[in-house]
């Protein structure tokens, strides 16, 4: 009897030569990274290099004009977007109308065909609040919660959902160090329980331990994938130990603010 | 008593209960998305709507010649509604100039074609300010349609409306038919106009929309509870508000409008006070521990 191939491992998200234009201004050039399941990829790179906007494209947020974006191998559709939690930019003061820690999480599990969310929405929605330490902020207003709680409530809304690809938009930006901790604590969970991480981030902080893969952009373009510099300001020195699949006429010169943070 | 079995009357308070409870469940789709003077443009664009109905039943011959003032009402609000969302999530830059013009386009195309269509601006006035004390049992009937469609729509499709007025990236990463979505809240708004004018005429419209919802707002922070207390604010008010003029001459559209403004100072006014208040006990027990 012939043995059996091995399941192929699908890749979580697959990034091919994307290139994003917004308002006539080509914001991204051909991107390629990918992600496989119980794999932690960090998106880095400066202000105004494109990682936000790469992570928007992968979730349909900006649409793409060249290149491919495939999720669990498929065209992204409201299926395949179903197995994805999303944490986007805090948005302090989000809208007009206040809503409850547990509205915003409980919005968490609509989507992927459902308008509706589940009759135990209320219970799940409270259990996950819980698990990252705001169980008791659930009934309060949003937006009079601390930035760092509020980077909370919006994890806690990706989480309700069981993703099985978690794609965070810098999400220790003007956090408190218990709300890092918080994150951290859940995102090594996620990762041992095989959830695909996407993560981008200013700075390595709290994370450093968890991250695989770093994705380097500069001005829309890849300039770095590989392991993630563990020595802050090595990756800008020559001298540093890991591989560049690049030609970079800049090499050597310091030129990313990631900040000493042991 | 006597008062409440004229059927006039009946229809009036009827017609008052509905538009109160419904016009605060978009209104408070608007006031998330921070679009509350939605309405009022959308109201201008409605005038030229029943102008236009009013000639289209001048040309058909219909011995009354506003049968078909409502569905053109209906007719332009939708369409404006339907630009100016398609303009919101293209982010069409020099959209509120766009919108300007619509808006102010309607009020002068109104004017215009009730000209054409044999009639005066008088004829306007019951839709610039309301006229609930001619409602017949038709419109009483359309009232009731209109009202039923957006309860269910707008009842029925509340978490994934939130959902998208609350943060429309997070929508899309879920997958859900944000534009579908989007296009729902305006249709719905263009229809509770629609609504609310016989009651509060096109210029008071947004109030209708807004006031309960602001009022709402100053006490309770969830938006299921914002929801469900500006309908019950909206419907006291239209009702108090026909009610009280049935006893005094007072026009009863501005009469629901000023009522829902007092309404929100006191409410303001003592949310204020009790905050203060309970500021002071806590800094009182701080002290004295």
């Amino acid at each position: 009897m012939p043995k059996p191939y091995p399941a192929p491992t699908t890749a979580a998200v697959d990034v091919a030569g994307v290139t994003v234009a917004l308002g006539g201004t080509q914001i991204l050039h051909g991107v390629d990274f990918g992600c496989a399941p119980g794999e932690v990829v960090a998106i880095m790179g400066g202000n105004g290099s494109g990682k936000s906007t790469l992570v928007r494209t992968v979730v349909g947020a900006i649409a793409h004009s060249t290149g491919d974006i495939r999720i669990f191998g498929e065209k992204p559709s409201r299926k395949t977007m179903g197995r994805v939690g999303y944490v986007p930019q805090r948005i302090s003061a989000a809208s007009g109308v206040s809503a409850t820690a547990r509205e915003v999480v409980s919005s968490g599990l609509l989507g992927g065909g459902h308008l509706r969310a589940p009759r135990d929405a209320r219970t799940r929605a409270e259990q996950t609040l819980a698990d990252m330490g705001i169980g008791n902020l659930a009934s309060k207003d949003v937006s009079r919660l601390s930035g760092g709680q509020q980077q909370r409530v919006l994890i806690a809304r990706a989480l309700v959902r069981n993703p099985e690809l978690l794609i965070l938009d810098e999400p220790m930006a003007g956090v408190d160090v218990p709300s890092q901790e918080a994150l951290a604590h859940a995102l090594d969970d996620r990762k041992k329980a095989g959830t695909a991480i996407v993560i981008v981030l200013h700075e390595l902080g709290a994370l450093a331990p968890l991250i695989d893969t770093a994705v380097v952009l500069e001005h829309g373009c890849v300039t770095h994938v590989g392991e993630p510099p563990r020595d802050l300001g090595v990756h800008a020195l020559p001298g540093h130990d890991h591989v560049h699949p690049h030609d970079d006429p800049h090499e050597g010169e310091p030129r990313l603010n990631w900040e000493v943070t042991s | 008593m006597s008062l409440l079995t004229d059927p006039l009357v009946q229809r009036m308070l009827l017609v008052a209960l509905l538009v109160g409870l419904a016009a605060p469940i978009v209104g408070t789709y608007l006031v998330q998305r921070r679009m509350a003077l939605l309405g009022d443009g959308i109201g201008h664009v409605a005038l030229a709507g029943v102008a236009a109905g009013w000639l289209a039943g001048s040309w058909a011959g219909f011995a009354e010649r506003d049968a078909l003032a409502i569905p053109g009402a209906i007719v332009f609000a939708i369409a404006a509604a339907a630009i100016i969302e398609r303009m919101r999530s293209h982010g069409t830059t020099g959209a509120d100039v766009v919108m300007a013009i619509l808006f102010y386009g309607g009020i002068a195309a109104g004017v215009l074609l009730i000209g054409a269509a044999g009639g005066t601006n008088a004829n306007l006035l019951g839709y610039l300010f309301g006229s609930i004390s001619t409602v017949t049992w038709t419109d009483v009937w359309v009232t009731v349609g209109l009202a039923v469609v957006i309860l269910v729509v707008g009842l029925g499709l509340r978490q994934a409306l939130f959902a998208v007025t609350h943060d429309q990236e997070f929508a899309f990463s879920i997958g859900l038919p944000v534009r579908a979505l989007n296009m729902v809240v305006a249709v719905l708004a263009a229809v509770t106009i629609t609504v609310a004018m016989r009651v509060v005429g096109v210029l008071l419209v947004s109030a209708l929309m807004i006031l309960p919802v602001a009022i709402a707002q100053l006490l309770t922070r969830s938006f299921a509870r914002t929801m469900w207390l500006a309908m019950g604010i909206g419907a006291t008010l239209c009702v108090t508000g026909v009610g009280i003029t049935l006893e005094h001459n007072l026009q009863p559209g501005a009469l629901i409008v000023v009522l829902g403004v007092v309404l929100f100072l006191v409410v303001s006014i003592g949310t204020a006070l009790a905050r203060r208040r309970s500021r002071a006990t806590t800094s009182r027990t701080v002290v004295s521990s």
